[in-house]
């Protein structure tokens, strides 16, 4: 399969394993996490990337207490298949 | 980082099987809780050095009690307090392991404290990472060891007064007092420069346990938003504004480039081995033939009990000698609870075709009571159809129980005949052998050169072991 090489960074967050307290939110430098307007299964708003201006810094993934909710892609990131953004 | 993605760190299971959510994904921690950055700087650091693998993490009591939910690694539940301790044990034990001792407040610094100060002090090579966030969370609320001065808990509900309560425990500064530990420094979650330090030093402990260099502790200032009753983003400003005043962050101790690495050489554990280091003589005794006897005697679950001096613990741990010596499965359970003078003292004995489960004789198919209150008290134990030998040389009274097989046995005065009283364990012995026929005399003999302690008294308690086995042949017959 052809290798492809992420050219922005990119961060995502499983809503069903977030549990909304915010501290990536507040983390954020660039401020490109938001809470989204839905609940998840667990009652929670969830954090989301608003989809732009990511720096791949990675604060929120280790502001997160949770261990898989968030994962951060950095630029360069090589991946293969399915689009990462 | 090298690595173009973070993610959840290998040495995470990828589901949490054990833990009782839906989804087996998301850890039991409240929102926000300090628990979880702990547990994935400790996981990230255990990927990157490679040691997931040798790591055995001590679980504490408290919320991250169920830490063994999440890390694949090995794991251990300590009893509270205790898992410096059991560290301890375990790095003793297996010196290539890399042991982790994970505690909260409460756990540490109040009932554990002996623990951690000790284990600290012998310069155990652990690593300790003491999550503080001053008060007890899974319980609810109340102080903790760490609550700071004025502040509220349900136990605390005008604000702790030191001249009540005391003054928040300073665990890294009480550490780093000592001589042995290697590293300590106190971090903090509450901003991204401050959690980076946290993982900086979280990678630091585990490694100078890997450069075999000694004990660290990590103290780290976490928040508890349902025992604060905050929201997480305050609770990080509640740690800047109130915790970091009372608990100085920064590195109070750290001799890492002075002290040379020790490793602890492998313990040979052998039972050879252990007996040699103690004197005792490695004794090959040879096994004796179990005769044939009556199905109803066998797998008896016994209780000897009398008054201390009769040699009932010793009787006893000589019957199960004697079953040891035709090759069942025995065990001895000494029981001499708080009335050790005046009272009775008991002992518990199995001798079982099959590994014994628990040593612990509570329906004894066979009784054998030494005085008064011994009968009296285990008599309606004793189930149907079961055997109860008493001394009718001190007991007045005569067994109830009709449903049970009885053995009246003069042992005290035979013993006293014989020119020594304290032979009555070995009579008693022996008549009960004889009666059932699980033991045979040869065995008895045998048993006598283990369970007799000084070599001159074995003649006279051969002499009473053959004077018991004829009167439990003859009770027998009659």
């Amino acid at each position: 399969m052809e290798k492809k090489i992420l050219d922005k960074p990119f961060v995502r967050v499983y809503p069903e394993l977030c549990k909304g307290c915010e501290l990536c939110i507040d983390a954020c430098p660039p401020q490109v996490l938001k809470f989204h307007e839905k609940f998840n299964s667990k009652g929670y708003h969830y954090a989301t990337y608003i989809g732009e201006n990511c720096t791949g810094c990675g604060i929120c993934y280790y502001a997160c207490p949770e261990p898989e909710a968030i994962v951060v892609y950095k630029k360069g990131y090589e991946y293969e298949g399915e689009e990462v953004a | 980082m090298a690595s173009k993605i973070l993610q959840k760190p290998e040495a995470f299971y990828k589901r949490y099987e054990r833990n009782p959510s839906s989804d087996k994904k998301s850890p039991h921690y409240c929102p926000g809780c300090g628990h979880g950055n702990v547990h994935k700087f400790i996981a990230e650091a255990l990927d990157d050095y490679n040691v997931a693998d040798q790591t055995i993490l001590i679980s504490p009591v408290g919320c991250s009690v169920f830490a063994y939910y999440y890390f694949d690694t090995g794991n251990i539940q300590a009893a509270h307090g205790r898992a410096p301790a059991v560290a301890t044990g375990i790095k003793r034990a297996h010196p290539h392991s890399i042991v982790i001792s994970y505690q909260g407040d409460g756990d540490l610094a109040a009932i554990g404290t002996a623990e951690i100060l000790h284990a600290a002090n012998r310069g155990e090579n652990i690593t300790v990472f003491f999550v503080n966030n001053a008060i007890y969370g899974m319980t609810g609320g109340q102080m903790a060891p760490t609550t700071l001065v004025d502040q509220y808990s349900t136990t605390t509900p005008r604000g702790r007064n030191p001249h009540n309560e005391g003054y928040p425990i300073k665990v890294a500064e009480l550490i780093s007092q000592l001589e042995a530990p290697v590293y300590v420094e106190r971090v903090s979650l509450h901003d991204t420069k401050n959690r980076n330090k946290a993982r900086r030093a979280v990678r630091k402990a585990l490694k100078n346990q890997i450069d075999n260099l000694g004990f660290s502790l990590v103290e780290i200032l976490s928040p508890c938003t349902s025992g604060w009753k905050m929201d997480a983003v305050p609770s990080m400003k509640w740690i800047e504004e109130n915790m970091v005043p009372q608990f100085p962050l920064g590195v109070f101790k750290d001799i890492t480039d002075e002290v040379e690495p020790y490793e602890r050489p492998e313990m040979d554990l052998s039972a050879q081995d252990i007996k040699k280091a103690l004197g005792l003589e490695v004794v090959e005794s040879e096994s004796f033939e179990k005769p044939d006897f009556p199905n109803k005697y066998k797998n008896p679950e016994i209780k000897v009990a009398g008054f201390g001096g009769q040699g009932v613990l010793l009787l006893g741990a000589a019957m199960a000698q004697a079953g040891m010596l035709e090759d069942y499965h025995v065990s001895w359970l000494p029981s001499y609870g708080p009335e050790m003078r005046g009272g009775t003292a008991n002992c518990h004995v199995n001798i079982r075709d099959i590994e014994v489960g628990s040593p612990m004789v509570t329906n004894p198919t066979v009784l054998i009571a030494l005085n008064r209150p011994s009968l009296e008290k285990f008599e309606n134990d004793v189930p149907e159809g079961g055997l109860i030998i008493y001394d009718t040389s001190l007991i007045d009274i005569e067994v109830k129980r009709t449903d049970v097989e009885v053995m009246p046995l003069p042992a005290t005065k035979m013993a006293d005949e014989l020119g020594n009283t304290r032979t009555a364990n070995m009579i008693t012995l022996a008549a009960y052998a004889a009666y059932t026929g699980i033991f045979s005399k040869e065995t008895l003999y045998e048993t006598l050169n283990t369970a007799i302690k000084h070599k001159k008294f074995i003649d006279i308690n051969k002499k009473a072991i053959d004077l018991g086995y004829e009167f439990g042949l003859k009770s027998k017959l009659s």
